[in-house]
């Protein structure tokens, strides 16, 4: 029997950016909520609620990243040029946010210096992912082996809104993610929060998902023409449920429910993009197999997915474990 | 060379700019995490509070640099696909899998566990701490094994083929890994680490003893730094030496370049200093050694050494900057050298050791010479592969993007301003953690209860030694 690698590593590759996209969705998410938070106590809590898993949640960036370069090179050298100016500022995003996490616990009179860097970085970074997203999905202009776009093409009113609904989603996971790990007065502005982003993120996803047929026509065959289009009555259906549990789960302010049904929806986009994008990696002319690395290198990398994938899995549950339940303020060994 | 402000001359200082800034930390948090390692498994095996107040003395240290090492790093593995992305097309099949591995095998273990290791220790046992931290201490080592054999494998490319499509074909993975200047690379650059922290334990032990030289946590820190630099020392030089034998077997020009020979000829004399001059192709005003470099490099006094004249004009790398940059390294190896046989000279004169404020002073000072011993070794590394990104195979010119010359210069000065924000705070608050006590550094809510233990009197402490 003959695996079919490139298929299996689209998989794989795919896996990396979705749980990059709820891991360091939900962190970004408490980047974002912060500005709304003064006090200097809830803001200690939402920082520690992720201090100890940031840096894991951003090693799936890593991974989709330099995991692209190894089994998809021609995609990670068309791509990467074509999003230079996202990618750079989602760069220095990540660079402001990620040293906030110690720097704010060492200065008095430097703190909001870094908990401004922590909230803009985290904001710069979800808007770059979100441009990111959006310009792929619309398209990238190659010829040969190269990008011959020009250095705008990331700047469209479709790659804004997808932007700026990023920035909504991750709002939304942060905000569930607070309910989830803080109690009292803190939690009580968190549920607010998740409501009123959870209804924008319903808006902004339907929106996203009317709009996106219509930029190309495979996407519109692909999602109104049968097979697929049992997968387009299906998907809204699994949003609807959802949806349903993230509402009722914050009106009965139950802990883990309005995460796990935002985590649901995450998931479901993610799958409708699946569905646009495949077979191609790099809408509209590369397809999975134009890009993919020679077999010997796809093989060698999958035996190390295969015998690592699980092993990470466990010890990242572990530490999530270990730091399981409500955040307590009195913890951190700063 | 570096001073064109071409899209090639800036993507190139872009990359140097941003992988200078990364290197320095992982330098100091391969070394320190090792370090750590030692004073947790010291602590629960001895049970000395010495160890576990120094052990929450230098976490504080390592998280910041860790997590300046993280970022960095992350701009490193993106900028392969924005800045050079030629290369990445053409090499990504052979490198791409290995820095996969990397991430794989290091970096998940290491962000994995280091939340534990740093936040966890009131929720797990002490056992589970300790795997923890050594899980971080390992990762580290991991992660250096797997971005040396990326970047050995652009120096001495071996194990692969070229396709159609004029990519690199990876064709034996063992050769690729253990590519011919792999294990030189490896060793001196983990043995680099450990000098570098070595120095900057030692250094930071030496302020504090200026200040207070009865302080057993200084005491403790500063003895164990100078062994570390009196045996590791001699360690790096021969392994820079054998180091370099290999470099002459498969880059002969950036051996040429190193010392400034621009003859080819039988017994070469060794330039101890000049000025290299790639335009005349002579090295002005040298102070030299008849047939040293002969003797060093082929161990006879009449062997043959190749000069930069031996190759192409557009095959040599400018040797302005790397004859400069290897002298500092060496200079700097044998002055780490004779730090480390002084102390050793004052522990045998019973006790001395703390008492040489001159030896404090010269600690002290030496604080910083590890990162300027590696980034100088680096810079004459990846100078000396010039012009090419892949050695012999793939140039420069040839790896970069399609990008125009506004956007590289337009990133690489948004990368300069946030550096040196950032990274100027950091150095900040490093050296402020640095000036507070060593001694029952952990006044902190979690290590309360264990504090009680160790408020043992310092003298006693001291006394014990
Ligand atoms: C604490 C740091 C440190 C110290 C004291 C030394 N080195 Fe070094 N050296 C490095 C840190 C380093 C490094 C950062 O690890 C490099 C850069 C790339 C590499 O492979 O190792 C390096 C490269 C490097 C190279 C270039 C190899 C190549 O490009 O292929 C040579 C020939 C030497 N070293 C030789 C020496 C000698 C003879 C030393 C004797 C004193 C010495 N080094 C001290
Ligand atoms: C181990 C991983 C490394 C890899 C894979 C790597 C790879 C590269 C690449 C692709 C370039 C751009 C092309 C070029 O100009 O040569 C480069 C240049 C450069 N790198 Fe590295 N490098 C590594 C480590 C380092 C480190 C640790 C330093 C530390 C200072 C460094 C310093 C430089 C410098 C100074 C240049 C510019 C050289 C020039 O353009 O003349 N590199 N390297
Ligand atoms: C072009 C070359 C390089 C790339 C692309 C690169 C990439 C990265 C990335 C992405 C991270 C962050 C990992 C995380 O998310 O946890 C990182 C951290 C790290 N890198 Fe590099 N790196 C390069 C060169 C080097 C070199 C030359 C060394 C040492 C020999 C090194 C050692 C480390 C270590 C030990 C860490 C852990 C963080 C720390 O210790 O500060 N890297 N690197």
């Amino acid at each position: 029997m003959s695996f079919d690698l490139p298929f299996i590593w689209a998989c794989l590759i795919a896996f990396a950016v979705l749980a990059y996209a709820i891991l360091d969705g939900f962190d970004l998410g408490v980047g974002i909520l912060f500005p709304f938070s003064k006090s200097e106590h809830d803001r200690n809590v939402m920082m520690n609620s992720v201090a100890p898993v940031w840096d894991g949640n951003e090693t799936w960036l890593v991974l989709g990243g330099g995991g692209l370069m190894a089994v998809f090179p021609l995609a990670y050298a068309v791509v990467f040029p074509a999003l230079y100016a996202p990618l750079i500022a989602m760069l220095i995003g990540l660079v402001l946010r990620g040293v906030a996490f110690e720097f704010r616990w060492r200065t008095k009179r430097g703190q909001f210096l870094w908990d401004w860097a922590f909230s803009g970085g985290s904001i710069i970074a979800a808007l770059s992912q979100g441009f990111a997203m959006g310009t792929l999905v619309q398209g990238i202009q190659i010829s040969g082996r190269a990008y011959v776009g020009g250095w705008w093409d990331w700047l469209t009113p479709f790659s804004t809104f997808t932007a700026l609904a990023v920035v909504v989603g991750y709002a939304l996971l942060g905000a569930t993610w607070l309910v989830m790990k803080t109690e009292g007065q803190l939690q009580d502005t968190a549920l607010s929060q998740a409501r009123n982003a959870a209804v924008a993120t319903l808006v902004v996803v339907g929106l996203v998902s009317l709009w996106t047929p219509f930029l190309r026509p495979e996407y519109f065959e692909r999602w109104f023409k049968f097979p697929t289009v049992i997968f387009s009555a299906i998907v809204p259906l699994l949003v609807a449920a959802c949806a349903y549990g993230l509402f009722t789960g914050l009106r009965d302010r139950l802990d883990y429910r309005p995460f796990l049904s935002a985590l649901g929806i995450f998931v479901l986009c993610f799958v409708g993009l699946g569905i646009s994008f495949y077979p191609y990696i790099v809408p509209p002319s590369l397809s999975i197999w134009d890009a993919a690395a020679p077999d010997k290198s796809l093989r060698f990398l999958l035996v190390g997915m295969a015998i690592m994938m699980p092993l990470i899995l466990i010890y990242t549950a572990y530490s999530y474990w270990v730091f399981r339940g409500k955040v307590n303020p009195e913890e951190g060994y700063h | 060379m570096l001073t064109d402000f071409t899209a090639l001359g800036l993507a190139r200082m872009q990359f140097a700019f941003t992988m200078s800034f990364h290197i320095v930390f992982p330098a100091f948090s391969i070394g320190l995490a090792s370090y750590l390692a030692v004073l947790e498994g010291l602590w629960l095996w001895k049970k000395n509070p010495v160890y576990r107040d120094l052990f929450n003395f230098w976490k504080k240290i390592f998280a910041v640099a860790f997590g300046m090492g993280v970022v960095s790093g992350i701009v490193m593995s993106y900028q392969f696909g924005t800045n050079w992305s030629v290369f990445s097309d053409k090499a990504g099949p052979v490198i791409g899998p290995l820095m996969g591995y990397e991430v794989l095998t290091a970096f998940f273990l290491e962000a994995g566990f280091l939340g534990v290791m740093l936040f966890g220790e009131k929720r797990v046992g002490a056992g589970l701490h300790y795997l923890a931290t050594v899980m971080v201490a390992l990762g580290t080592l991991i992660s250096a094994t797997w971005i040396l054999a990326v970047n050995s494998w652009m120096q001495t490319p071996a194990g692969y083929s070229i396709n159609a499509k004029g990519q690199f074909v990876p064709e034996d993975w063992m050769a690729i890994i253990f590519n011919p200047s792999f294990p030189y690379r490896f060793v001196h650059m983990v043995l680099a680490a450990y000098l570098t922290t070595a120095f900057v334990v030692g250094g930071v032990a030496a302020w504090h003893l200026l200040r207070d030289n009865r302080s057993p946590a200084a005491r403790k820190m500063f003895s164990m730094a100078m062994w570390m630099a009196v045996i590791v020392a001699p360690l790096q030089i021969a392994a820079g030496d054998i180091h370099g034998l290999n470099t002459l077997e498969h880059q002969p020009a950036k051996i040429a370049a190193m010392e400034g020979d621009y003859e080819p000829e039988k017994g070469s004399p060794l330039i101890l200093f000049g000025i290299p001059d790639d335009q005349d192709e002579v090295t002005r005003y040298q102070i030299s050694i008849p047939k040293l470099s002969a003797l060093i490099l082929t161990h006879s006094l009449d062997g043959e050494v190749k000069g930069l004249k031996s190759f192409p004009k557009d095959q040599r790398p400018p040797a302005q900057i790397i004859f400069y940059t290897f002298r500092l390294m060496v200079g700097i190896g044998f002055a780490m050298l004779a730090v480390g046989l002084w102390s050793s000279l004052r522990r045998w004169q019973g006790g001395a050791l703390y008492q040489d404020r001159w030896l404090h002073r010269v600690a002290l000072l030496m604080t910083p010479s590890g990162f300027v011993a590696v980034l100088a070794g680096w810079i004459t590394t990846e100078v000396g592969r010039q012009p090419y990104t892949v050695y012999g195979l793939l140039t420069t010119a040839q790896s970069i993007s399609p990008v125009a010359a506004p956007a590289v210069g337009a990133s690489l000065m948004a990368f300069i301003i946030v550096y040196f924000f950032v990274y100027a705070a950091g150095i900040f608050y490093l050296l402020r953690l640095a000036k507070t006590t060593p001694d029952f550094a952990s006044p902190d809510m979690i290590n309360a209860p264990m504090m009680a233990a160790g408020t043992v009197p310092g003298p006693a402490l001291a006394a014990g030694e």
